[in-house]
């Protein structure tokens, strides 16, 4: 398989979101707006990336009974040192995302990528496809986010577009399930399309 | 009195799957029944309160006294993840018959985010529960988990029911699955937001 393909699966064919359908609690919980789903996947995708490059290259040297447990430990130091460069640099979103910042740890997707890719692929391998994945997620967390931040609040990236309130609703916890839903069937529409 | 707005805020007005977004994986992934959504909430009861008591005395015994608070996120997986194994062991020697009914779901609960999400909530927010701010104290932090793991359940089961007449319905190709699912778990979050402002 190409680089460039190991990147581009990510975004499209194997997107995390829209097609895995994994990681549902950041997804949901973290886009009320398109700056705060931007972070979070930005976040992800720092664990992703390092903890694929670990692992790959620690892989040969665990025993396969206790693999799981040890991808939790490396992920789990990634997620503290995350934390710590969060707090330090960016308060603000560190503030908002609150919760979901040390769950990245029971995230399925980065734990996913670890077993099913990084333990058998090299590193090279295993970083591009932590970039791709990640890169997918981002995307995703973006798009639900600019989605309900322009229902909800009328706004865009923070940007007011038009005077009024917006439907409260998108902002809130209904209309994150009822937003992924609809994009998840705009999603499936397209993909027939193109097919 | 203060446990009984622990609960009602818990298990209504906070519901942890419909209003904070903890747990959404197994509630997509295996609310396909009402049998196994039960096995599973009941499940993740008994693993909620026990990873939030030891938790709770870990914080407060080891890692505050050490100094080490930043270590939180790796010693909480840690021991969720052990003690996940541990009552798999125990309850396979101990009860054969309840293994039966809940040990499938024992090994998916390690990365059910809610276990860690609740046990990182108790010894990091400021709850209101009877007048002034404070954190809760060690059986406050128990019924609160006990009390999220029941919000948890309760969800689980009626968007089973739900989903076991959507099966028989008539929906449009691109809404079949996932999408469908989704949206009906909206119109129940809908539904859930007119306990607001009861607690």
């Amino acid at each position: 398989m190409s680089k460039l393909s190991l990147i581009t699966r990510g975004i499209l064919k194997e997107n995390p979101i829209f097609v895995l359908f994994l990681g549902m609690c950041p997804t949901l919980g973290t886009t009320t707006s398109a700056i705060n789903g931007l972070g979070m996947g930005l976040a992800t995708t720092f664990v992703l990336i390092m903890s694929n490059i670990v692992i790959s290259s620690i892989a040969g040297l665990i025993p396969s009974k206790v693999r799981i447990p040890s991808y939790i430990v490396v992920i789990a130091a990634f997620v503290t040192i995350l934390q710590l460069l969060m707090q330090a640099y960016t308060p603000g979103l560190y503030e908002t995302l609150g919760l979901f910042i040390p769950l990245i740890v029971v995230n399925c997707i980065v734990l996913g990528r670890a077993e099913a890719f990084a333990s058998k692929n090299n590193i090279t391998d295993s970083a591009l496809d932590g970039i791709g994945i990640g890169l997918g997620f981002t995307l995703g967390l973006t798009v639900l986010g600019a989605v309900r931040e322009l229902l909800g609040s009328a706004s865009l990236f923070g940007i007011k577009l038009i005077d009024g309130d917006g439907m409260l609703v998108f902002v809130l916890a209904p209309g994150a399930f009822i937003a992924l839903g609809y994009l998840l069937v705009l999603f499936n529409k397209l993909k027939t399309r193109i097919s | 009195m203060e446990y009984i707005l622990i609960i009602i805020s818990a298990v209504f007005v906070n519901n942890i799957l419909l209003s904070q977004f903890l747990g959404v994986c197994p509630f997509l992934g295996v609310s396909n029944k009402v049998s196994t959504a039960a096995g599973m909430s009941g499940a993740v009861t008994f693993v909620m309160a026990v990873a939030t008591l030891v938790t709770y005395l870990l914080q407060y015994y080891v890692l505050i006294p050490l100094g080490i608070e930043f270590m939180q996120t790796v010693t909480f997986i840690v021991v969720i993840a052990s003690l996940v194994q541990m009552v798999e062991i125990i309850m396979k020697k101990v009860s054969p018959a309840l293994y039966q009914a809940l040990g499938i779901f024992l090994p998916l609960i390690t990365t059910n985010c809610a276990v860690l999400g609740v046990a990182i909530l108790v010894v990091s927010k400021e709850f209101t529960f009877g007048g002034d701010p404070h954190m809760l104290n060690m059986a406050q932090a128990v019924v609160f988990a006990i009390a999220n793991a029941l919000g948890f359940g309760l969800a689980m089961i009626l968007f089973a029911g739900l989903r076991e007449q959507l099966e028989l319905a008539n929906v449009p190709k691109e809404f079949k699955g996932t999408p469908i699912a989704l949206i009906t778990a909206g119109i129940l979050a809908l539904a859930f937001m007119g306990f607001a402002g009861l607690v």
